[in-house]
């Protein structure tokens, strides 16, 4: 028993505040992961009847628009990466920065160079701290994404997307990494291609008796078509982020969970031990009396 | 798809973040690019770009009517069924008067210097004439 019985205890005092704060953001972002999973749950209409509008378009007229066009021969690529403002939330953050990587590797092999992309603080500090260029970052909202970030991040994306090849700034098809909410157990780190679009929602080929309607197009499919596709990049980049904050919050209650059990582990650990030094300095103190006891008795008998 | 036992038209106004108003409704009135349109039951399928203007819903079998005011978007009919899209939406009792027409002031004092403040404005007078028209 090297260590004594005082500092047993004040070790298992830190740990216990250790617990109830790991507790209280266990607590918080268990309360926060049903309201992210609400949002994300409201925003679910608008991206439904949007992408009916659009395969709705795109059924009827001949889908030929700068947002859907493959460029013939793609040489740079951008990646949006979205993570975490905060940490404190396991792997979180550093599993999507490797699906990025993973994702960055193949677009190089492919002989693509890739611009980058950056959502929340963590990815940021990822690139600034390996000195790594990135095109643009965006911070401050990664567990409460609104509607006006993801349209920011959308027009920033779709301008590049937009710009003839050659042309500073110039991207030829743009990936987003994001991690996708299975559930609240499972979280998986995702990468789409966002740009060109794929439209291939296209209603189901119409059965005899089933028509599809034929819709009038104002003030034309084409305008139309124009009009939507904007919006339709947005909502998906709004559905990845929403998707990040829910899976987010889940990390990180999860994360706290480990910590708050571990700490109980460690508060049963030390406890044991600080009661068996306890234990140790009162045998101690009673054999060293016995001894003495003894010794004095040893020394009476002697005299007598 | 095609129910001829519905009575009215069924109605979702949707916001990028959440369903503004949705239900059964006898009559909407809406701005597209081209002018005012107005929508009853066996409206032929339209899909049509919005402008920044008014909405008005006349809700199926009572007088009540939802006013509300968007900033673009698109109107989608088929089969008595309506869907606004837009990306900001708001109820015209949610508006307050005093911000859109500060808005308002400020999108019409940047007017030659930007081209989104066209559409600004726009959308500050939508608001406004959305929440006179409730009051």
């Amino acid at each position: 028993m090297a260590v004594s019985l005082r500092e047993y205890r004040a070790r298992i005092k830190s740990t216990e505040s250790m617990k109830k704060i790991t507790r209280a953001m266990e607590l918080i972002a268990a309360s926060r992961i049903i309201k992210a999973q609400q949002r994300a749950a409201a925003a679910a209409p608008y991206a439904r009847e949007l992408t009916r509008a659009v395969s709705a378009v795109a059924t009827f007229s001949n889908v030929d628009h700068p947002l859907t066009r493959e460029e013939e021969n793609p040489k740079r690529a951008a990646v949006l990466v979205i993570t975490s403002d905060r940490g404190l939330a396991g792997a979180y953050s550093s599993s999507v920065l490797k699906e990025a990587e993973r994702l960055s590797e193949r677009l190089r092999d492919e002989g693509k160079e890739i611009d980058y992309f950056l959502a929340g603080r963590k990815a940021e500090a990822y690139f600034k701290f390996r000195g790594r260029s990135y095109v643009q970052a965006w911070t401050g909202f990664s567990d409460q994404p609104t509607y006006d970030k993801a349209a920011e991040i959308g027009a920033a994306l779709i301008a590049a997307f937009l710009k003839e090849q050659g042309e500073d700034g110039d991207v030829d098809e743009v990936h987003v990494v994001y991690t996708r909410f299975r559930s609240m157990l499972t979280q998986e780190p995702t990468a789409i291609r966002l740009l060109p679009l794929e439209v291939v929602e296209g209603e189901e080929a119409p059965e005899a008796d089933d028509l599809l309607p034929l819709y009038e197009f104002e003030p034309s499919a084409e305008q139309v078509l124009d009009g939507l596709l904007p919006q339709y990049v947005q909502s998906r980049i709004f559905y990845s982020l929403l998707q990040a904050a829910a899976s987010e919050l889940a990390a990180r209650q999860r994360a706290m969970k480990a910590a708050t059990d571990n700490a109980d582990e460690l508060i049963k650990k030390l406890t044991r031990t600080a009661n068996q030094a306890r234990q140790a300095g009162i045998t101690q103190e009673i054999s060293e009396i016995v001894g003495g006891v003894n010794a004095l008795a040893d020394a009476q008998a002697a005299n007598d | 798809m095609a129910d001829t036992t519905v009575e009215h038209l069924h109605v979702e106004l949707v916001a990028a973040d959440r369903t503004v108003w949705s239900g059964e409704a006898a009559m909407i009135i809406a701005r597209t690019l081209e002018g005012d349109i107005g929508v009853l039951r066996g409206h032929a399928p339209t899909l049509s770009l919005l402008q920044a203007s008014v909405i008005e819903i006349q809700v199926a079998g009572t007088n009540q009517l939802v006013v509300a005011a968007v900033d673009g978007g698109v109107l989608s009919v088929a089969n008595d069924r309506v869907s606004i899209l837009a990306e900001r939406v708001e109820r015209a009792e949610d508006i307050e008067v005093q911000q859109a027409r500060i808005d308002l002031e400020e999108a019409k004092r940047l007017l030659d210097s930007s081209n989104e403040a066209e559409q600004r404005v726009r959308h500050a007078e939508a608001r406004i004439r959305a929440a006179e028209k409730v009051s």
